[in-house]
């Protein structure tokens, strides 16, 4: 009996979050949408999903390896980047691009600091950085959904690059993003149509609002875009199950969004009507990668301040940037570039922005030296 | 004012802690019981922060139930009683939970009881003076349940010093603990009797119980009782959220003073008192009983029924399970105290003592043992420190031998409420190393 009984130094109670249960939430959180990207592009998708998984393994396996440590897949935590790498990739990409993308995820970002928890920027963000400035022409040709494609195009924007594009033109004609895109023919499913129209008739017109169409197709996912990041409904889903089991921290996507809606809604609108606070909240937030990258990329533990007051300025942050490179920048979406961004800046915010000690110069025998 | 205080329930501290907290509410309904008294009860003359008490007993001496049997020779140290009547088998070094080496003495029991089961009397107080009072306290071997202190060196106020307010604490705060909340729904008027006995050496300007606002039925019974006797207490409820419980995190939220993490209570010019030591003040001047029994609760998955007791100090921890039905399964740990800081021990032969607050016997299930991994900088134990910490960084000085720097950054204003621990993902032993780091500086500043 005795062999059997553990003394040790308290606490003895433990709330039974670890690592490995962390990890296997969160990447089984992303499995959905994961599986969405699957259904609606095709088998491309499931082969880009496995290229990425498999060689994120054998990277972090190769990597423990020589860096002489145990195996460490079980944590779960190579394969939330090796899933995260080919949840951002659009669904047509070679299969080279997400094989170097996750090498150098796990070989360059995560172990030459030392792997698990030492990393300083996300991984999986920074492998898709890597391939988007190696591939920037693989990473940006993107496939439309089965069911949003015309007979004889394969290939069409997402509805940030559909803008993008077209911003340069007179855009003053159109009042918001979503009537541009409606306007010149970006696609839509006969879904959208029929959910908005009895959206509008039961729910919405006694209250006075009016759905436009095309935002229904955004939030179950009929769009173009990375694999993961289309379904905005299957990802949220996932966000609440892990902010109910805490694994989630809700102040940073808080942050973010309430950072990045405002400005939307204060600036966004410019383009369009010429007028300050006319932005299009709704659009941004279901388009581009921003409800994955906030909820499931800013808020990687490893890579993203540790206090309170450090987590609410890296989330307002990422919401700046994420605004600033959408409206003014190059590239169409922003979220990634600005949480790597963000990502760089956590070592000094953990420095200066900490919590203050209990009791300091206060009444009393006064501190040790 | 309200029964439940509904205008103050979710006050609390406010840096860090835990909430919810596990385990509270399957026990605070069962009644207390006493236990059988153990047929071999171990007595060690050490049971508090200072020095063994001195031996008066010899081997095959006969003792009277709640007769002295160990000396204190300082005002730093306590009276030890025979907690039953019976014969001194053999006087023993033991080794306590926390680790100290103490002579203990192994009482045989035998002969008739002077008290149980005795007409009790009351001895009135009001006319004592304080230092009689004290005195009787010394007399009787009261040591603070929570803390340990001697309660006639606690209450004996420097010349000088003025106390503001006298808190009694029954917020009891670590989970599976209840003993407290069961004194305070059983035993109000001693309590309240025991805070006015305390109140009447210290001259407080206001008395404070304070309790956890998830105990409805204490506050209750308090506030009729308090109503009754007319007295002049205020009872407080607070949110039950770990440390409430601790002096530096009540007196923050009941005075709004932060004490320096060094300093002690009376720089504030407060006294905080348990609420199981509160009872025992009253039991020793209104009833003239010395400190030899003790309410614990006894909790875990392993036994098979749980309870809270009152038992004999010196009764071995097999005697405990016996008295709770035995194992269902193998305890993966026993605990002497709270599961937050508590101690481990591997031995059923160790000794109740005045200071332990409740023994468990914790399954696999409860302890939550998991592999431990590199740190995550995931910063949780960080925001539940609530002495605003960091014990991730703490961890890594220790661990790099950087005591220096540990100490820079507060390594020894470390409550050792254990928050950081409990909720590490990496389950680091933050606390065990800190704790060490501690020791390794204060063996420092001593030489």
């Amino acid at each position: 009996m005795k062999q059997d009984i553990r003394v040790s130094s308290s606490p003895q109670i433990h709330d039974g979050a670890s690592t490995t249960n962390i990890m296997w939430s969160v990447f089984f959180c992303l499995v959905p949408s994961a599986a969405w990207g699957v259904a609606v592009f095709g088998a491309p998708a499931l082969r880009v999903l496995c290229i990425a998984l498999v060689s994120t393994a054998a990277a972090e396996a190769l990597c423990a390896r020589l860096f002489g440590h145990p195996l460490t897949l079980w944590d779960g935590s190579a394969c939330v980047s090796g899933l995260l790498i080919g949840m951002t990739m659009p669904p047509g990409v070679p299969f080279y691009v997400p094989v170097f993308a996750s090498f150098f995820a796990m070989c360059v970002v995560k172990w030459t600091f030392g792997g698990l928890g030492r990393n300083w920027m996300n991984p999986a963000l920074a492998g898709r950085a890597f391939a988007y400035f190696s591939w920037t022409h693989a990473m940006t040709t993107w496939t439309l959904p089965g069911v949003l494609r015309a007979t004889d195009a394969l290939t069409g924007a997402t509805p940030l690059g559909f803008l993008k594009k077209e911003m340069a033109r007179n855009t003053a004609f159109y009042r918001s993003p979503m009537e541009y895109l409606r306007t010149n023919g970006y696609p839509r499913s006969l879904f959208d149509g029929g959910l908005t129209d009895w959206l509008n008739a039961q729910i919405l017109d006694p209250l006075g609002i009016t759905l436009p169409q095309g935002y229904v197709d955004f939030f179950f996912g009929f769009m173009g875009g990375s694999i993961g990041e289309v379904s905005s409904l299957l990802l949220l889903a996932g966000t609440v199950f892990l902010l109910a089991r805490k694994v989630l921290t809700p102040a940073i996507p808080a942050a973010y969004f309430g950072t990045f809606g405002l400005l939307v809604w204060i600036f966004a609108g410019l383009p369009f009507s010429g007028e300050y606070f006319s932005g299009d909240v709704l659009f941004h937030f279901l388009s581009g990668g921003l409800i994955l990258g906030a909820f499931y990329m800013a808020t990687d533990i490893v890579s993203s301040p540790v206090s309170l007051s450090g987590q609410i300025l890296y989330g307002c942050g990422a919401g700046l940037l994420t605004f600033l490179i959408r409206s003014y920048g190059s590239v169409p979406d922003g979220t990634a570039l600005a949480i790597l961004a963000m990502n760089v800046c956590v070592p000094l915010m953990n420095r200066v922005l900490r919590p203050s000690r209990f009791g300091a110069g206060k009444a009393g025998k006064g501190r040790p030296a | 004012m309200s029964i439940t205080g509904s205008m103050n329930i979710w006050k609390t501290f406010p840096k860090g802690g835990l909430t919810p907290l596990p385990m509270k509410t399957r026990l605070k309904d069962r009644a207390l019981w006493n236990a059988s008294i153990p047929p071999l009860s171990i007595v060690p003359l050490l049971q508090h922060k200072g020095y063994p008490a001195t031996c008066l007993v010899h081997p095959r001496e006969t003792v009277r139930e709640g007769m002295l049997i160990g000396r204190a020779d300082s005002f730093s140290g306590a009276h030890v009683h025979s907690p039953v009547p019976g014969t001194v088998k053999y006087i023993e070094d033991i080794t306590l939970p926390w680790g100290d080496k103490t002579p203990a003495v192994f009482i045989e029991l035998g002969g008739e009881f002077s008290r149980l089961g005795k007409t009790v009397y009351t001895h009135p107080w009001d006319g004592l003076r304080a230092d009689r009072l004290l005195s009787i306290l010394a007399d009787k071997g009261l040591v603070g349940m929570g803390s340990g202190i001697p309660v006639h060196r606690k209450l004996t106020i420097p010349e000088g010093r003025t106390v503001k307010t006298l808190i009694i604490n029954g917020i009891e705060c670590e989970p599976y603990l209840c003993s407290d909340y069961r004194i305070m729904v059983e035993k109000p008027e001693e309590l309240i009797s025991g805070a006015r006995i305390a109140a009447a050496i210290t001259h407080p300007g206001r008395t404070i119980i304070a309790l956890s606002s998830d105990g409805k039925d204490a506050i209750g019974a308090l506030r009729k009782k308090i109503k009754e006797l007319k007295a002049d207490i205020e009872v407080r409820s607070l949110w039950p959220k770990y440390p409430q419980g601790d002096e530096k995190q009540l007196i923050k939220v009941l005075c709004g003073e932060e004490i320096s993490p060094r300093g002690t209570a009376l720089d504030t010019g407060t006294v905080v008192l348990n609420a199981g030591t509160t009872l025992s003040i009253y039991e020793a001047v209104v009833l003239q009983k010395p400190l030899v029994e003790k309410t614990i609760t006894v909790a875990g998955r392993a036994l098979r029924k749980q309870a809270n007791l009152k038992v004999r100090i010196g009764t071995p921890l097999s005697d405990l399970v016996e008295e709770c039905g035995g194992f269902v399964q193998m305890p993966a740990k026993i605990v002497v105290g709270g599961p937050m800081t508590g101690w481990g021990v591997s031995e059923l032969s160790a000794p109740i003592t005045k200071t332990t607050a409740g023994v468990l016997f914790l399954s696999a299930k409860e302890v939550h043992d998991s592999r431990k991994t590199n740190c995550l900088n995931c910063g949780r134990c960080l925001r539940s420190c609530p002495m605003g910490l960091q014990p991730s960084a703490l961890y890594k000085w220790v661990e790099h031998s950087a005591y220096e720097e540990a100490r820079s950054e507060g390594l020894l204003d470390c409550c050792e409420c254990g928050c950081c621990a409990y909720t590490c993902p990496a389950q680091l032993p933050l606390l065990r190393e800190i704790r060490a780091g501690k020791m390794i500086l204060h063996s420092g500043e001593n030489v």
